[in-house]
């Protein structure tokens, strides 16, 4: 198959397959030289089997927001974005030091508050941020981790440059389409896993059980572990599912558990049965009736005070919100030198912070050319992204920033590398980020790669499924 | 397992049976009205073919209301196949099950839960016009077909855990209680009083009950006579070599219970033991002396108790507030 038949290859973009001269990379070689000698009708047909696939699978979604219906299937496309060792090893050992110094962040602001005491964070960074749970002070979580899975989005810009874009450290999702990708990609290509060793990705669920289980209330011999979901109706249903599954645990909704004498159980049908650890799915606000939002029917009554005394352990815990907003994120280098005595790895991007005066003359006399986010936003919703955006989108973001500075940051419009996607029009570069899932426990790690997100419309820069996105299979080589 | 997703296993199981059952009972009216038939004296318009579907189910209300005063082969199959609003018809049946599953997709297999999704996707597609057209009969076989391909394909991959017998208590309380419906319903229509018990009937009319419960082959092979109302009432009632007879599926009921229950004593075994009983040792002129009608609904009444007491016991009904099921665990 031909691959510039479907036009020059946008060269102001970093492509992740082919230099300026339409040559493939040294590590997508072997993939470029299969790909070329494939027809189009195989990749065609190839496509068509997965779309399939995923469909009878249920594997779907549901967007907020979309009349056309209650699910719909994250789109997958077959051509995987492959990482190069070195860069692997730069985001894995980066990702892994964010991480500790976030949970040591976290640990601190919950407890001491040495950071702000240091002079390096303001106390109304902290303290005054919507994120924050004051009834989390002076609680102590087991193996002081906070943050127990946590969603990484990086960004390539060029060969070794990296950004990191955002942290996700509530409750992040995708890692079933990770995992979900790797099992289809091997099912349609079966061969291209022979040619190359590409390193295993499904240990996942196991090295995140035994994390769980690790975190389990002091003398536990066995502990009961469940997954907590929203239900059915919630867009990341299909992953908590699956998840579940994989990990052989419960899955589990409020209604199925509850609280009595700070012990909470799960309603079986052989009679209730304590419960352990729950890794939940559900926001902080919706967690407990009693304790948080009243108007939640998704929680469980009185499960905030059985965390606090000890006997359930919740991963991710709460109050981590505070450490992923959108205007802490500034400094989370200041937190690896602070708490790790190192310099970063990763680097952030140029982050311009609306709540100050200099920061805010500065984007609007520059709005078109910058992406804007609500501070406590995800899933992409809320943001601008000014080269893309009419002029009639500027301006009402405009007055939303106007009438609310401190609510908004602001980046310079990043050069996302792009990697050859199929299109509608053939195979045409797409941009892709990577959110590679850490996990915390008694040691930090990563399974190899991630979930690429790639953004299917020409020209678009965000990635989100929810905003019409898709995934891509994510290969590290081994050796 | 978890009281919920037991729930959820129980009815999705039932909720297919059902819709192999309206697609068995509403499949025998259809042929049935080819035919000619006799005229109904005054009094006697709920005896009407059409009409039994909705009197079974105790639907004839909620279809008056949809379709006021006018009673149709038409309106009834679309009443019956396709209304979304009527919580039997075999595509709210189908939609009910396909939800259920989608709630507990861990506790069945992946194979079941395609399966099954692939019946529910292939069904919201179908018109009345697109059923019409590929004829009545054809979609009536497709949808007992899928019925068993999913009894089958759970049988073949379902680990014999829990939730598995949740399934087959479901599709055996709800087969039951339809054999009960039918008998009751179609052996008035055809037998008003039971001085007629031993008369000359119409062989179509009672082949036609019989087929509805897949037994026509069953009475030939096990009485080798001429169909007797009495006869058919035995066959359907207390043989337990026929797989639809009450017999044949309290004796799965009583056995999957005993099997829940372990040691405990719970008050669901003890009444479906005692239902067992009465069906294992019952005799069939004791049923007809009794009043077979009178019989039949006692059995019905029986098995909504046992309902309740199932969810009570199992699946997370609440008989009592919060700390009783902690002190009787």
């Amino acid at each position: 198959m031909n691959m510039l038949a479907n036009g020059p290859l946008k060269p102001r973009y970093y492509n992740e397959m082919y230099d300026g001269d339409g040559a493939p990379h040294t590590h997508y070689a072997d993939y470029a030289a299969w790909l070329s000698a494939k027809p189009v009708e195989f990749m065609l047909q190839k496509q068509k089997e997965a779309d399939t696939l995923y469909a009878r699978h249920g594997i779907t979604f549901a967007v907020y927001g979309d009349e056309t219906g209650v699910e719909r299937s994250i789109p997958f496309d077959i051509i995987p974005r492959v990482i190069r060792p070195a860069a692997w090893k730069v985001i894995s050992d980066g990702c892994c030091q964010r991480m500790r110094a976030l949970n040591a962040f976290l640990n601190d602001i919950y407890h001491g508050q040495d950071i702000i005491r240091a002079g390096i964070i303001p106390a109304e960074q902290i303290v005054n941020n919507k994120l924050f749970r004051h009834e989390m002070r002076g609680i102590n979580v087991p193996s002081d981790v906070y943050v127990h899975i946590a969603g990484i989005d990086i960004v390539m810009v060029g060969p070794d440059t990296f950004y990191v874009l955002e942290d996700n450290l509530r409750t992040p999702s995708g890692v079933s389409y990770m995992l979900e990708n790797r099992k289809m990609m091997m099912r349609l290509f079966p061969e291209l896993f022979v040619r190359a060793s590409i390193a295993p990705i499904d240990h996942y669920t196991n090295v995140l059980l035994d994390n769980l289980r690790a975190v389990a209330p002091e003398g536990v011999a066995d502990p009961t572990v469940v997954l907590l979901t929203p239900g059915s109706y919630n867009s990341a249903y299909f992953e908590h599912a699956f998840l579940a599954q994989q990990m052989g645990i419960e899955l589990v909704e409020g209604q199925d558990l509850f609280v009595v004498d700070d012990f909470a159980y799960m309603r079986t049908t052989h009679g209730p049965q304590r419960v352990h650890v729950i890794y939940r799915r559900i926001d902080d606000d919706y967690l407990d009736p009693v304790a948080f939002k009243p108007e939640s029917t998704l929680g469980v009554r009185g499960l905030f005070s059985a965390y606090r005394a000890g006997n359930v352990t919740l991963a991710n815990a709460i109050g981590t919100g505070v450490a992923d907003d959108k205007s802490t994120y500034k400094y989370v280098p200041d937190m690896i030198r602070f708490y790790l005595n190192q310099e970063p790895i990763l680097q952030n991007v140029p982050t311009y912070r609306l709540s100050e005066a200099d920061d805010l003359k500065y984007v609007l006399a520059n709005l078109p050319e910058l992406v804007v986010k609500e501070v406590q936003g995800s899933g992409g919703y809320g943001m601008l992204v000014g080269p893309a955006a009419t002029k009639v989108e500027l301006e009402a973001y405009r007055a939303r920033i106007i009438g609310n500075p401190a609510e908004f940051i602001a980046q310079p419009t990043l050069a996302l590398s792009t990697c050859p996607t199929f299109v509608q029009s053939g195979v045409a570069p797409r941009h892709v980020d990577l959110r590679p899932y850490v996990l915390s426990g008694k040691k930090v790690t990563l399974v190899p790669g991630g979930l690429t997100r790639v953004a299917l419309r020409d020209g678009s820069l965000v990635v989100n499924s929810s905003q019409g996105g898709g995934t891509k299979d994510t290969w590290v080589m081994e050796g | 397992m978890l009281a919920r997703a037991a729930n959820n296993l129980y009815w999705m199981s039932r909720d297919i049976e059902r819709a192999e059952n309206s697609a068995r009972m509403l499949d025998v009216t259809y042929r049935m009205s080819l035919l000619p038939y006799r005229v109904l004296e005054e009094g006697q318009e709920w005896a009407e073919p059409w009409a039994l579907p909705l009197v079974m189910n105790g639907l004839a209300t909620a279809y008056y209301a949809r379709y006021p005063g006018n009673l149709t082969p038409d309106s009834v199959m679309r009443f019956m196949v396709l209304d979304p609003a009527n919580p039997a018809s075999i595509y709210a049946c189908l939609q009910s099950a396909r939800e259920n599953a989608r709630s507990v997709r861990g506790a069945i297999t992946s194979e079941m839960y395609e399966d099954l999704n692939e019946v529910w996707l292939q069904m919201r597609e179908m018109t009345y016009e697109s059923i019409q057209e590929r004829g009545f009969s054809e979609f009536f076989d497709w949808v007992k077909l899928q019925s068993h391909q999913f009894r089958g394909v759970t049988f073949g991959t379902m680990l014999r855990d829990e939730g598995y017998q949740f399934i087959r208590l479901g599709t055996f309380m709800e087969r039951a209680d339809n054999t009960a419906r039918i008998l009751d319903v179609k052996y008035h229509a055809l037998l008003p009083s039971v001085d007629d018990v031993g008369g000359a009937v119409d062989y179509y009319q009672w082949g036609a009950l019989l087929r509805s419960v897949s037994a026509f082959d069953a009475y030939r092979k096990v009485y080798r006579d001429i169909i007797t109302p009495m006869k058919v009432a035995e066959l359907l009632i207390l043989r337990d070599d026929v797989p639809r007879s009450m017999h044949a599926c309290m004796n799965e009921i009583y056995e999957i219970l005993r099997e829940l229950c372990d040691d405990s004593q719970k008050e669901s075994e003890r009444q479906a033991g005692e239902l067992h009983a009465r069906l294992h040792y019952g005799r069939t002129q004791q049923i007809i002396d009794h009043g077979l009608h009178e019989y039949l609904m006692e059995f019905l009444d029986a098995m909504a108790t046992l309902t309740q007491e199932i969810s009570f016991d199992f699946l997370g009904k609440a008989r009592e507030p919060l700390t009783a099921e902690l002190e009787t665990g």
